[in-house]
């Protein structure tokens, strides 16, 4: 009893630690809760289903998907197009994420075939990746658009005639996936239209474990060698998994952005991946088990502390340039720490299954890589 | 013809494409009047600036720990070095031996503790190490608001709180290498001979130590930890060794570098240090498990040649700047084919 609290207790290390931190921090801050919930409410909505397009991926043991960027990047190019036709409302959502669907999807494709080349290195290979399309992107987004493909709203246009300027403004499509459906409780407002999206996501990924993709997606995340023998085609379900992380990241990514209201063209995409990766390991997730949880448990977490850490830096220490530059070190930081527990937890797994084999005492239970999607 | 295809396959398409191109861009040059004294100047000096950092890839290759995205750990030891040094308000000679042999200590007790953590998580390297990386980083950008900095060129006047982002060596040590016997042909070519000289020294230094007793031993520990280990080899000892020294290198790297480019960049600085030495010794010819010296001297030619050609030379062809995005997609596509790259059985 007493073991399975102790387990219990490492389990969920990070998420206890940072409740410490927000616990310490909200009241140092003196910010109001009114105010701080109304800030996660919205951050729940503009965030959450970026995060979750980071579950795939894990269940398949490809580790957490730093690719994702690449459908953040076909996401802003749906917004842009969508932005220079003048398409506005929600079907101008809509429009962004029927465009840039096939754009995410290739992506995705290629995402995959360079991962599979790279296996055992796929978290590394996925943010060099990231880098290598942010350069293609801005050939596109800064030099072809307005010179190969045509855009008419000399409004979003560099002076010089081509390329994007660094920020466009998403006018047209402003929170108008929020505003469909608003519903206050107490004097807070809920994008509840956001919410049911997000829930439908929640839903689908539910759904989507049971299925016989699903299936040996988790059995490929378990053992490549074993899901091989039994006839699953391995190379084929992991490219399939990355295709879908990059779609949903896409449209996690226009979700993100219709909130904001702004598109930072070159800085935007960016930051997607290493926040929602920082977010998810916040959630108590890790590189082998995530789930949906851990996703509602991390959004809430990352951006509370996001929130709360400049103000209570600048109220402990009178700087809100170390807060801001402790909200960096903990993002950062975070995904280090998750990476070298994995990294110990693994080792340690296989030496206690090597030493079940040789009929030691240690109990036999093989190598954990369960995927808990 | 199977020469021919031999050599392509040996040496890797990507590298010749790049090496074509570097060619290409100084032919290309006189035509729309940049002038090749001048850019092969700079390219030299570039060359000698970052020679060091990508040095600082050998050992850890050399020991099996994957390309060193943890260089920002060797910088901010450089940065302290320099920034002590500047405190201490030493100049010449004698502040910029003192920043290095400060760095150079720093650099020693952080890749110590850094290869006692590579060490216990074998095989994710890479990707821990870049945000270790990372987060001291963030980390010393906290220190360097708050550490006791007192000299006047350093901290902000009135009402700023800190270090500068950017401090001038000009009163200290700008150049101090670059100048040293430097030799200056025609009216646009300077050759900075101590500043070479200076990366031959590290490069015969690590090509030394590669040949010693534990240098081979380092390596034997790389290609093959079961057969080391069998051999009497202590692999965590060795592995740990070599990330220290590549640590060592890396410091030493940037406060050469700091006294070519006359400043010192602190906060956000180091960030962009590593992309460029991972990627010039892979354009060299390195692989994540196998590196050398002329991988270095080659690679670091080669890159820091198209940065520096491409915005002169582009730039007048097209009328337009694309050097940046040139470069990241050169730097990170090379990192990308060196980890996708199926390694090659020796022959």
């Amino acid at each position: 009893m007493k073991s399975k609290l102790r387990l219990l207790l490492i389990d969920n290390a990070v998420v206890l630690l940072f409740v410490a931190i927000i616990a310490v921090a909200i009241p140092i801050s003196a910010m109001p809760l009114k105010y701080l919930a109304q800030e996660i409410l919205t951050r729940l909505g503009r965030n959450a289903f970026l995060v979750l397009a980071l579950l795939l991926p894990v269940m398949a043991g490809m580790g957490l998907n730093f690719g994702m960027v690449l459908g953040a990047m076909a996401g802003q190019i749906g917004l842009i197009l969508v932005t220079d036709w003048n398409v506005v409302g929600i079907s101008g959502v809509m429009l962004a994420a029927i465009i840039s669907t096939p754009v995410a999807l290739g992506l995705g494709w290629v995402c995959g075939q360079v991962l599979n080349r790279a296996k055992g290195r796929e978290m590394v290979t996925g943010y060099i990746l990231g880098f290598f399309m942010n350069g293609i992107y801005q050939l596109l987004v800064l030099y072809a658009m307005g010179m190969l493909i045509p855009i008419a709203t000399p409004g979003i246009l560099l002076s010089r005639g081509y390329g994007i300027r660094n920020m466009v403004d998403l006018i047209g499509v402003r929170q108008s996936l929020d505003k469909l459906l608003v519903v206050t409780v107490a004097g807070l407002k809920l994008p509840v239209a956001t919410y049911l999206v997000i829930a439908a996501m929640c839903a689908f990924i539910v759904w989507f474990r049971g299925t016989k993709l699903g299936q040996d997606m988790r059995a490929v995340g378990q053992d490549r060698a074993v899901a091989t023998a039994s006839g699953i085609p391995v190379e084929r379900t992991r490219i399939m998994a990355i295709m879908i992380s990059t779609l949903l990241a896409c449209y996690g990514q226009i979700i993100f952005l219709q909130n904001l209201g702004t598109l930072n063209t070159y800085n935007s995409h960016e930051q997607t991946g290493m926040f929602s990766i920082a977010a998810l390991l916040i959630g108590g997730a890790s590189v082998s088990r995530a789930s949906i949880p851990n996703v509602i448990a991390g959004v809430v977490l990352f951006h509370l502390m996001f929130v709360v850490s400049p103000i209570a830096g600048k109220n402990l220490i009178g700087s809100a340039q170390l807060g801001e530059f402790f909200r960096q070190f903990i993002s950062y930081g975070i995904i280090a720490v998750s990476l070298v527990l994995f990294s110990w937890k693994r080792k340690a797994d296989v030496a206690a299954s090597r030493e079940a084999l040789r009929g030691g005492s240690a109990p036999a239970s093989g190598p954990s890589k369960g995927g808990r999607a | 013809m199977e020469r021919i295809r031999e050599f392509v396959s040996d040496f890797g398409l990507p590298r010749i494409i790049i090496a074509l191109f570097l060619v290409l861009l100084f032919v290309a040059a006189p035509f729309v009047g940049v002038s090749v004294a001048s850019s092969l100047s700079n390219t030299i000096a570039r060359f000698g600036m970052n020679g060091i950092m990508v040095l600082a890839m050998v050992p850890m290759i050399h020991s099996g720990c994957g390309l060193n995205f943890g260089l920002p750990l060797g910088v901010i030891a450089g940065l302290l070095g320099a920034t002590i040094s500047i405190e201490m308000g030493l100049v010449g000679a004698a502040g910029f031996a003192a920043a290095a042999a400060l760095a150079l200590a720093f650099a020693a007790l952080l890749g110590y503790g850094y290869g006692k953590l590579l060490n216990r998580v074998k095989g994710d390297e890479m990707m821990i190490a870049t945000y270790v990386g990372f987060s001291s980083i963030t980390l010393m950008s906290i220190g360097w608001i708050v550490l006791p900095y007192q000299s006047p060129t350093m901290v902000w006047g009135f009402e700023g709180e800190g270090l500068r982002t950017t401090i001038s060596v000009e009163a200290f040590w700008d150049k101090i290498l670059n100048d040293f016997l430097a030799v200056r042909i025609g009216e646009r070519f300077v050759f900075p001979t101590g500043m070479i000289l200076a990366f031959c020294g590290a490069a015969l230094a690590v090509w030394f130590f590669l040949h010693l007793k534990s240098g081979s031993a380092m390596t034997a520990a790389g290609s093959n930890p079961a057969y080391a280990r069998a051999s009497g080899i202590d692999v965590d000892r060795m592995r740990t060794g070599s990330v220290v020294f590549s640590t060592m290198l890396g410091a030493l790297g940037i406060v050469v570098y700091q006294q070519s480019f006359g400043f010192i960049q602190l906060y956000e600085g180091p960030f962009s240090m590593t992309f460029p030495s991972v990627a010039a010794i892979l354009i060299g010819g390195a692989s994540v498990t196998k590196a050398s010296i002329a991988n270095v001297f080659l690679g670091t030619f080669l890159f820091q040649g198209i940065l520096t050609m491409t915005p002169s030379v582009i730039n007048s062809v097209l009328k337009t700047d694309l050097s940046e995005v040139i470069r990241i997609i050169v730097s990170n596509g090379m990192i990308l084919y060196a980890l996708t790259r199926k390694t090659k059985v020796a022959k």
